[in-house]
């Protein structure tokens, strides 16, 4: 989706000015984090966490690398069924099912982009949700997931064997850290080598191919890095609420993701978490409206792909005369 | 996943300055969680809001110098969007007892929530049978009726009145699994035999395929293990399909009276299912029904309404008793306290927190039987309380030695 | 007598019935495959569009007492009227922009349009009466065919064998198709190329909804039927061949069929199925069966 990006350069490191903007906003962002589950309710910013770090890992496929997927539902419910799985019946304390969670989304992330890859713009996205609709129905059938019920009373368990997870404090922190731990690493792919291969992908394939670069094994790897970061999201959120349940392999859960994202900003280093913070907090709130959250996706929506193109993220940085978001 | 319904009237009552009882936070608060938009809106949905009103209205809460309020919730049939909105209760809202909750997987994941956090759970609309069962727990009520239940009630009668080979169209999730598990295995006890079964997703709404390998299984019998539109799609399509022309009889398992006013009685005569609670049954019934019509726009209630009504009275006047709104002791009171209401008379709650009531077995009215709007039902055989339920000892609850 | 141990009677019913639901797959990815082959737009509101149509046919039913064979007319083109001007107020700015921002809008309309319905009458669904003109059915045998469903699939086959001929084989289509591949040329030689691809757009509305008010009688009119089966019809379009409309036709009948199949094979792999043609045919052959490269 080229329309999205400001200008970047490829080879130069980040402007200094902007590093230092993205610092600051890191070091805001974490001090709300601190501070916030004192006044707000925290199951809830555990909520808006996973939803983040699962927006985050899309905007590094779609952000940085130019392919819209509509199929991460399947990386979020994978790594959520296994690591729910995982923890109920094999008993693995909670930090080695989170693992196996991931590492299953990372499998899938592999062997789905591998077919993927292949295909381009809409092709791309048919097939990513084409893979994501045979995994749904695929765990709608099989026994271990049970089905519209779920895989319920998932243990919290005892994190490395001495922190009790079930005490609210405890997984907050957990989540936190995992939260944290990977918004900074897709946050080092973006600004990585590898990350400017992708964006000179992005921006002009056959210019980059013929500078040498491998473009089909960069994508690929853009989609199982983004893969496993939904996947530990996915996995973590098991562990929160619990419960892994047919939601989060819904085709509607992909649609969510991908809204999440176009609020914040497409390619903007924050705007995924702005997104989930604002698609989350609605959902929550206006939940004894019904339909009224439907509504109000489908307007952010519409609005969003007439008028606000670049996010919110994405339009305060151009208000405030930063020169893209690199 | 938060909230009350805007605008609820919040029944409250003066606080006397020296409470009588310990209530947490000076307040009984009631979250009704149902699925208010969805497939079973009908059954419980916004009429147990009604109902629950009711009863604390009729339990008068000024006169126990205790202040009741009631909060509502949809849960959308989604284990997340329940255990979310029933966590955020618990936790930040204050909450003390959850009630109705159709759906049996949402009940589960509430069930053990509830259980977490000690509060207490009257469950009136969800129908598995493992909630007094494996799943049982010391913070569970399970009012009106479970799969066990409506299995043993028109299971039984169909297979021994000649419909003796079934085929099963089963609504694939909780409640659907354990309805079709009960109906076979009383089936098979009384000299019947399953020809077949298939599970259909939730929320279906074609089920011409599934009805046409009920057709070709030739069985006598196809019982429909679902509940709500899925059940009303079920016999319109089978009617489409000429299921009944052509010698098969449908049994509804769960049937409520919501969809026999959806469907008509042109198409659902003769429908033959089990019901707890029917508005028709007595004077008693008859003036609580006009009421609770009145309050509901006009529709009649259904046995899941009913139960919420019933829990809900049953509960307050527990709380009475025991002085404390504590989830745990609060049920703990109600099992040690016969039950007795207007709608299903004199009962009591087992240890497994089975609430004991009679059962109805009920056949639909021919449209030239009924004299007015709702007049539905024809009693076929009342089934005795102590024979309606399943036995204490085969539920496999741990809390029963 | 049996064939792979299921009798005959059953698959035929089986395939008979698949045929019927293909019938509506076809209509409503005829439409769609309208809509994308001659205007590049994936129009993901089309399963809302399919539910307006059927609440169309249920407002116009219960509310002014006109009966389904004119809501059958009145119906595609009230929808579609919609659907024009939502292609003039929407749809327009973003032609010169990447398809998949025309996908995003679409989704966010058919978001909005669900939840207004949503709101105004619950997910349980209206029920709407079978014209009693086709009421009744015929037993052939192996099943018993209601009337009903076997005019789905005639008038089915009329209206895509139709719309087939009029796009391909009149002046009008070739109009249409040449001004998909050059607008400005076309516009130069004195046809109005916007208001054409207006108007075809809201000729694949009205497709989707005329397929809502057939499946009113014999599924529920609910706010929902229209959500799900958009993946499927999608799934239908792209193995068809995204600009293709024979393609479309024929895809959406023999998914039909192989979904009959299935269900009796292997049932639980009756949703699945789709999904996995379309996986293969997008990594073998993106353009679809009949398709041609864009």
């Amino acid at each position: 989706m080229a329309a999205t990006s400001q200008n970047i350069s490829v080879t130069a490191p980040l402007a200094s000015a902007e590093a230092r903007r993205q610092r600051i906003g890191f070091v805001v962002m974490v001090a709300i984090l601190l501070v916030a589950p004192f006044v707000v309710y925290p199951v809830f910013l555990m909520k808006v966490m996973c939803f983040a770090l699962f927006a985050c890992a899309f905007n590094l496929l779609i952000g940085f690398g130019g392919l819209l997927s509509f199929g991460h539902s399947m990386f979020l419910g994978t790594a959520g069924y296994i690591c729910a799985h995982a923890a109920k019946e094999w008993g693995f304390p909670p930090e080695l099912a989170i693992v196996t969670g991931t590492a299953a989304s990372a499998a899938l992330g592999l062997i789905t982009g591998l077919l993927a890859i292949r295909r381009q713009g809409i092709y791309f996205a048919m097939i990513t949700l084409a893979l994501a609709q045979m995994l749904f129905f695929f765990y709608l059938q099989t026994p271990f997931t049970h089905g519209e019920d779920g895989i319920q009373s998932v243990p919290r368990g005892t994190l490395f064997g001495v922190i009790d997870l079930t005490s609210v404090w405890a997984m907050y922190f957990t989540v936190l850290a995992i939260f944290l731990g990977g918004f900074l690493a897709i946050y080092r792919a973006i600004h990585s080598p590898f990350g400017q291969v992708l964006k000179a992908i992005r921006e002009n394939e056959p210019r980059a191919v013929s500078l040498g670069y491998s473009a089909d094994r960069y994508k690929l790897l853009a989609f199982i890095l983004s893969a496993t970061f939904s996947g530990l999201a996915g996995a973590t959120k098991a562990i929160v609420f619990q419960l892994a349940s047919l939601t989060d392999v819904h085709w509607s859960m992909s649609g969510e993701v991908v809204l999440m994202t176009l609020l914040g900003g497409l390619g903007t280093v924050f705007g995924p978490v702005v997104g989930a913070l604002i698609i989350v907090a609605m959902e929550n709130y206006l939940s004894p409206f019904g339909a009224w959250v439907t509504i109000a996706q489908g307007a952010i929506f519409v609005a969003c792909v007439l008028t606000f193109r670049r996010g919110i993220v994405g339009e305060l940085a151009a208000r405030f005369g930063s020169k893209g978001n690199g | 996943m938060l909230l009350k319904k805007a605008a609820a009237a919040a029944v409250a009552a003066l606080l006397a300055t020296a409470a009588q009882a310990q209530i947490s936070d000076g307040v009984v608060k009631i979250g009704v969680l149902s699925d208010m938009s969805s497939l079973y809106a009908d059954i419980g949905g916004p009429g147990s809001v009604v109902a629950a009103k009711m009863a604390v209205e009729d339990f008068n809460p000024a006169k126990h110098n205790m202040k009741v309020e009631i909060v509502s919730a949809d849960h959308l049939n989604k284990p997340d969007v329940g255990s979310s909105i029933a966590r955020q209760w618990y936790d930040t809202d204050k909450v003390d007892a959850i009630v109705d909750v159709p759906t049996s997987s949402v009940a589960l994941a509430v069930s053990q929530i509830t259980k977490d956090k000690g509060k207490a759970f009257l469950i009136s609309g969800a129908a598995s049978s493992d909630l007094t069962g494996k799943a049982c727990t010391p913070n569970n009520v399970h009012w009106t009726y479970d799969t066990w239940m409506l299995a043993n009630g028109t299971g039984s009668a169909i297979t021994k009145t000649g419909g003796d080979t079934w085929f099963f169209i089963t609504a694939d999730y909780a409640f659907g699994q354990a309805l079709e598990r009960d109906t076979e295995a009383v089936v098979l006890k009384s000299g019947g035999k399953v020809l077949g079964k298939v599970r259909v997703p939730l929320n279906t709404q074609d089920f011409s395929s599934f009805l046409l390998q009920a057709q070709s299984s030739k069985a006598k019998i196809i019982g429909l293990a679902n509940a709500g539109g899925d059940t009303t799609n079920s016999i319109k399509q089978a009617a489409e399909f000429g299921i009944v022309k052509g010698g098969q009889n449908l049994a509804g398992l769960l049937v409520f009276l919501s969809d026999i006013h959806g469907l008509g009685l042109d198409k659902a005569q003769g429908l033959i299912f089990t019901e707890t609670f029917y508005w028709d049954l007595n004077d008693q019934t008859r003036a609580w029904a006009k009421r609770f019509a009145a309050a509901n726009g006009g529709k009649y209630p259904t046995m899941v309404q009913a139960g919420v009504y019933a829990s809900v009275l049953h509960y307050l006047k527990a709380i009475e008793a025991a002085k404390t709104d504590d989830g745990t002791k609060v049920v703990a009171q109600m099992k040690a306290m016969p039950t007795d209401d207007p709608l299903f008379g004199k009962g009591t709650i087992r240890a497994d927190g089975r609430a004991i009531h009679p059962a109805y077995l009920v056949e639909v009215k021919k449209p030239s039987e009924s004299k007015g709007p709702y007049d539905y039902y024809k009693i076929r055989a009342t089934i005795p309380a102590d024979q309606a339920f399943r036995p204490l000892a085969e539920g496999g609850c741990p809390l029963v030695k | 007598m049996e064939i792979f141990g299921v009798p005959t009677q059953a698959l035929f019913g089986q395939l008979l019935i698949g045929l019927i639901n293909g019938s509506f797959y076809a209509l409503l990815s005829l439409g769609l495959a309208v809509i994308f082959g001659l205007l590049n737009i994936i129009n993901f509101t089309h399963g809302a569009q399919y539910m307006m149509g059927a609440f169309c046919a249920y407002f116009l039913l219960t509310k002014a007492g006109v009966g389904y064979w004119w809501a059958l007319a009145i119906a595609p083109v009230a929808i579609g009227a919609l659907g024009v001007v939502i292609e003039r107020l929407m749809l327009k700015q973003l032609y010169e922009l990447d398809h998949l921002y025309g996908l995003l809008l679409t989704f966010g309309l058919a978001l909005i349009i669900q939840g207004l319905f949503r709101n105004e009458f619950g997910s349980s669904g209206q029920p709407y009466a079978m014209p009693a003109e086709l009421s009744g059915g015929h037993n052939l045998g192996f099943m018993f065919l209601p009337n009903y469903r076997a005019w789905v699939i005639v008038a089915s086959l009329v209206v895509c064998l139709g719309t087939w001929f009029v796009i391909e084989k009149t002046k009008l289509g070739s109009y249409l198709r040449a001004a998909t591949e050059n607008p400005s040329l076309v516009q130069a030689f004195g046809i109005n190329v916007p208001r054409m691809i207006t108007l075809t757009y809201g000729f694949g509305v009205g497709l989707a909804a005329l397929a809502g008010v057939m499946a009113a009688p014999i599924y529920q009119v609910s706010p929902q039927m229209g959500a799900d089966l958009i993946i499927v019809v999608f799934a239908v379009v792209v193995i068809g061949g995204m600009g293709s409309i024979m393609g479309a036709i024929v895809t959406g009948f023999g998914l039909g069929l192989i979904e009959g199949l299935t269900k009796v094979f292997y049932p639980e792999a009756s949703n699945t199925v789709i999904f996995i043609i379309m996986a293969i045919v997008l990594l073998f052959r993106p353009a679809g069966l009949f398709g041609t490269p864009k």
